[in-house]
């Protein structure tokens, strides 16, 4: 459905505003790297600017701290309708190893609606072209999850589960 | 003056041209790349190994008495693949996957459920039939040598020989 509203909103080009919420740098190289003419994001017109007033997109890279999130609610109100949010890397996305700290709010969705998550520590430049390709609806996706389970047959795996939501980790086993 | 705007000319025509065709194209990964995750819920035995080292804590594990519930938030794994390291049976082990990207974070959020079987004793749970029956199937750390790993990822680790005690072998049950 993004991609299909996209495409409507986005017709051109798509103008990004890159913010750092406390990240160590890692993805910050690699959304710079994308910029460069080897991987050449600019192909597609996606090009960085100075102000989240210009800007289409909102690429966040590190998990939100408490001290950043006020300021990057106001930047997510300063950018104009339409806008995208784009969470590169494993802690934009979940809040990476710090995603139960006390200084993280583990992940730019805590804070923002985010339309595109890129996982990743740190996420590859290529990975970060196909989210943006993705967003622009010229690739599929390819990511899904993995649902498996070995169980008898014959087994009431829902049935089983509910009896134990209720019992508390403590005194299980 | 001119001459050298000529050949300046002439190495940036001869340079070609260096920009990857990504997104049209595939792109190929480094070896031993780690990317995406992915296990099978027939080789788990439920040590939970991979959640005791997973530094970011993605790997959770549930143990509801006989139903062990292992689930992976992909969401916030460093692809460090320690998981990989440490599991006996390689029952997880990382893709060459890198192109994660989603608009839904529920395709983050994976998961497998094992069935386990208490001990008569202790009433502690453990793997159910495989136990037993993997030493005799050639699929339980069956790498000969000079086989190649079966992911044809990661380097092989040394594979470990067991035989099995005879009276030990019993008939196959239905799980």
């Amino acid at each position: 459905m993004i991609p299909e509203l996209c495409k409507k909103m986005f017709p051109k080009s798509l103008w990004l505003f890159h913010t750092n919420c406390g990240s160590c740098n890692g993805c910050d190289i690699e959304v710079i790297d994308v910029l460069t003419p080897y991987y050449d994001v600019e192909r597609f017109g996606m090009k960085l600017v100075g102000s989240p007033r210009h800007a289409d997109a909102l690429v966040v890279t590190g998990g939100v701290t408490r001290q950043v999130a006020p300021a990057l609610r106001r930047l997510y109100e300063a950018t104009p309708d339409p806008k995208v949010v784009i969470a590169v890397g494993a802690c934009a996305v979940g809040g990476n190893i710090w995603f139960d700290t006390y200084n993280m709010l583990g992940g730019a969705d805590k804070v923002i609606p985010v339309n595109m998550y890129i996982p990743g520590c740190p996420a590859r430049p290529e990975a970060i072209i196909y989210g943006a390709a993705l967003a622009l609806g010229l690739v599929p996706k390819k990511m899904f999850a993995q649902h498996e389970e070995h169980l008898p047959t014959g087994f009431n795996l829902d049935e089983y589960v509910k009896e134990w939501q209720d019992v508390p980790v403590v005194t299980r086993g | 003056m001119f001459k050298a705007k000529l050949k300046e000319a002439v190495l940036c025509l001869s340079a070609g041209r260096v920009t990857l065709k990504y997104p049209f194209a595939p792109s190929d990964v480094p070896p031993k790349f780690r990317g995406r995750i992915m296990f099978d819920a027939h080789k788990c035995i439920g040590c939970g190994g991979c959640a005791n080292v997973c530094p970011p804590r993605c790997i959770v594990m549930e143990d509801m008495g006989e139903v062990t519930r292992i689930t992976f938030y992909l969401e916030r794994c460093i692809q460090c693949a320690r998981c990989h390291e440490v599991c006996p049976e390689d029952a997880v082990w990382p893709t060459e996957q890198f192109e994660t990207a989603t608009p839904d974070k529920s395709d983050l959020t994976s998961d497998m459920t094992v069935w386990m079987s208490s001990c008569q004793r202790c009433g502690r749970c453990f793997e159910s039939d495989n136990a037993i029956d993997k030493f005799r199937s050639k699929r339980w750390r069956g790498r000969g040598p000079g086989e190649a790993n079966k992911h044809g990822i990661f380097p092989t680790k040394p594979p470990i020989y067991f035989e099995p005690p005879k009276q030990l072998v019993r008939e196959e049950e239905d799980l």
